[in-house]
């Protein structure tokens, strides 16, 4: 059985939590004391209706306010699969909480509402999932009860959103007509819309290919720990203790250390003690080379037959997710997998507005939840992917040298 | 493709293993927290798994409430022999002593909410700047919000509103003066998940997780093991009852469950049937009020 993970974005009054309630519910992984506690606090509302959204709102805040603030991770599976939900808000902004989600995920789960077709909203969410290299999307139109479970609706709406998604990069969007209130679709395929030929959104999700993000011919290990016991018969042990993020790595590879660029062999793939012949993106593994030399935390091991980028200058798009804007000029940390160095950005090339994907020019600070593409000088090479090519050697977090906080989320470009 | 597959406890595994190499490289003085429950027992070989050959970059720490079952003090120190790893023990009675705090009385008396105060002088005795635990995203609703890497402030407090973003599988260790972080490592399993690594795993377990004859006091329906540390008043039932337990934690506040679960095959194929949570069977800490786990973290709980 493997794992999906997916993120659902929206807010309240598209019907989301409803949706995952629902997903849950009728998949039996909400438990009786769960849905008690929840009926509980719904009589204490005053309405008859069972609120779903209270089982993801786990905040006070969230609570009281009746929005969800931040993600929310939830679990269920079928038969078939393990699902791992990142539930995230829908509000402007909280973008940043949005990226968070999407970031992990490998599908999005994106809600229109049927009466009021696409709209800013799900605009920003497919922008986001496209930036992020989601490439499998969902999209629920929702409150199929509402409008009469109209097929020409339907079909008007998924004619505007193909205009709209034309523009991004994303490889496959699925739509779906479902009611998450009465449950069409959702569970089980309904028998209300008989034209609609496709399968139940959770019968989609259970069978649905995506593209995991571990590329094979990127054969990636960042070096985390060295483990050097030195003693009880350990006397000349070294490994290298670290996560094969992408590809694949076998006994007697010849490979570099990057950023230095020594190059050795593989002498053995340690687990738990056994040694393997071969391992893979994303197992946790041991590496012993052949030839003894520095190699620590913050390195990267890789395959010779293809090399990552090593450089101190790059350009990436970001993600801000700070209240103190970033400028140019500004000097962060900058963690890429194990890797932490210090950077500057040298320049803001253009912000995006996620609502149209237009680039405004020659901005002077960019802000809480804005998108943007700026370029950056580090203090030592990093070595890495373009994140299209390679998500997991691609991404990084800029970290503020004062507060210590994760300031913002970058993409390397190619 | 099919060749390079891995299955979902394969993948959560290596997640959990990648979580604590980060610890050991991004901290100077961890501490991994060890209640002799399931999921520590857990990470204690996770942690095996990611440092072997080596030793543990960390001690284990035991919170110990004074009021624990006496077959995972047991438990305890057989494994921690075995592992040739450093244990250390901080008492909530000594905390109790000395610094003159008043225990909770009456029938539902607990030591849940002080062990807090003795967590807090341990991170501050030893200045751990991390302390890792066995806490899941599954268990609660307020634990499903939080980050693997949570920064607690000088108090030992969680702010949730102001959670740093966590992605991809970076995680900002950076931390200022004072504060610390509790990391989670197994946030993404559930206690499905957990039960089937420990089956896969043959991992031994404390006898008390599976069914055995046992005196209990039945209170709010709930099966209280019979223990010098329970406050029993007149109208309190004593009934012998085939028990397991499915969470670990005091005498006091951890309930059983009526079972015939004898192997850990046994315990999973009762969960499969399970209609409740395990917190919510067997868990008096957290039914006190709708945030009573949110806001106990905030207090700085683990």
């Amino acid at each position: 059985m493997d794992i999906l993970r997916f993120t659902t974005a929206g807010s309240v009054d598209d019907g989301k939590s409803t949706l995952i309630g629902r997903l849950l519910y009728d998949s039996k992984s909400i438990l009786s004391d769960q849905l008690e506690a929840i009926k509980k606090s719904t009589k204490n509302n005053g309405n008859g209706e069972i609120d779903f959204s209270l089982l993801t709102d786990g905040l006070r805040a969230e609570r009281e306010q009746g929005i969800t603030i931040d993600v929310a991770y939830k679990y269920f599976q079928t038969s078939k699969r393990k699902f791992i939900i990142a539930d995230t808000p829908g509000h402007f902004q909280y973008t940043r909480n949005m990226v968070t989600g999407a970031s992990n995920s490998n599908l999005s789960i994106i809600l229109i509402d049927a009466r009021n077709g696409v709209t800013e909203q799900t605009r920003r969410h497919s922008i986001i999932s496209s930036l992020l290299g989601i490439h499998n999307l969902v999209i629920c139109v929702n409150k199929m009860d509402l409008i009469d479970y109209s097929e020409t609706i339907f079909n008007q709406i998924v004619e505007e959103y193909r205009t709209f998604a034309s523009k991004l990069d994303l490889k496959e969007i699925e739509f779906i007509p479902v009611s998450a209130l009465v449950g069409d679709n959702v569970v089980e395929k309904s028998d209300r819309m008989p034209w609609y030929k496709g399968k139940s959104l959770l019968h989609y999700l259970e069978e649905v290919q995506v593209k995991t993000g571990s590329e094979l011919n990127f054969s990636r290990f960042p070096v985390q720990w060295v483990i050097r016991p030195g003693n009880n018969g350990y006397h000349d042990y070294r490994g290298y203790a670290g996560k094969i993020i992408s590809g694949i790595f076998k006994k007697g590879d010849d490979v570099f250390v990057m950023p230095s660029g020594f190059n050795s062999t593989i002498k053995a793939i340690e687990i738990f003690g056994k040694d393997v012949e071969e391992a893979f993106a994303p197992m946790s593994v041991i590496l012993h080379l052949s030839d003894d030399f520095d190699v620590s935390r913050g390195d990267v091991i890789v395959k010779k037959d293809n090399k990552p980028k090593v450089s101190t200058d790059f350009e990436a798009v970001v993600c801000w997710m700070d209240t103190r804007p970033l400028k140019k000029g500004n000097k962060y940390f900058l963690q890429h997998n194990s890797r932490l160095v210090k950077c500057v950005v040298k320049n803001i090339n253009y912000k995006v507005d996620v609502n149209t994907l237009d680039k405004l020019k020659e901005i002077d600070s960019v802000n809480l939840n804005d998108i943007c593409e700026i370029k950056i000088k580090t203090a030592s090479p990093l070595s890495f992917d373009g994140y299209k090519r390679n998500r997991a050697n691609g991404g990084f977090i800029l970290i503020d040298e004062n507060s210590n906080i994760t300031a913002g989320a970058g993409m390397i470009k190619d | 493709m099919e060749k390079y597959f891995l299955s979902y406890l394969d993948i959560l595994e290596a997640e959990a293993i990648h979580i604590l190499r980060e610890v050991a490289g991004q901290f100077e003085r961890p501490a991994l927290l060890f209640s002799g429950g399931k999921d520590s027992i857990t990470l204690v070989r996770l942690a095996e798994k990611a440092f072997r050959p080596g030793k543990f970059p960390f001690p284990l720490v035991h919170i110990d409430t004074g009021h624990n079952f006496p077959e995972v003090l047991q438990y305890r120190n057989k494994l921690v022999s075995k592992l040739g790893e450093r244990l250390i023990v901080r008492n909530v009675e000594d905390t109790i002593k000395k610094r003159g705090l008043k225990e909770s009385k009456g029938k539902n008396a607990s030591r849940n909410a002080l062990q807090t105060y003795t967590l807090l002088d341990t991170i501050e005795e030893f200045k751990f700047d991390v302390c890792i635990g066995g806490a899941r995203r599954d268990e609660e609703k307020a634990r499903a919000k939080e980050r693997v890497f949570s920064i607690r402030d000088e108090f030992g407090q969680w702010n949730p509103k102001l959670q740093r973003p966590e992605l991809w599988s970076i995680y900002n260790g950076r931390i200022n003066y004072g504060e610390n972080v509790r990391v989670f490592p197994i946030s993404n399993w559930t206690e499905f998940d957990v039960w089937n690594y420990i089956k896969r795993e043959n991992i031994q377990l404390p006898e008390i997780y599976f069914a055995h004859g046992r005196n209990c006091v039945v209170r709010d329906g709930q099966l209280l093991a019979l223990s010098e540390y329970i406050n029993l008043s007149d109208d309190d039932i004593i009934t012998n009852k085939k028990v397991r337990f499915r969470t670990v934690g005091d005498m006091t506040c951890t309930a059983g469950v009526e079972s015939n679960a004898g192997t850990i095959d046994d315990v999973i194929n009762e969960l499969k049937l399970s209609r409740t949570s395990e917190r919510g069977e067997t868990r008096l800490d957290d039914k006190t009020s709708e945030a009573a786990m949110e806001d106990r973290k905030k207090a700085g709980y683990f």
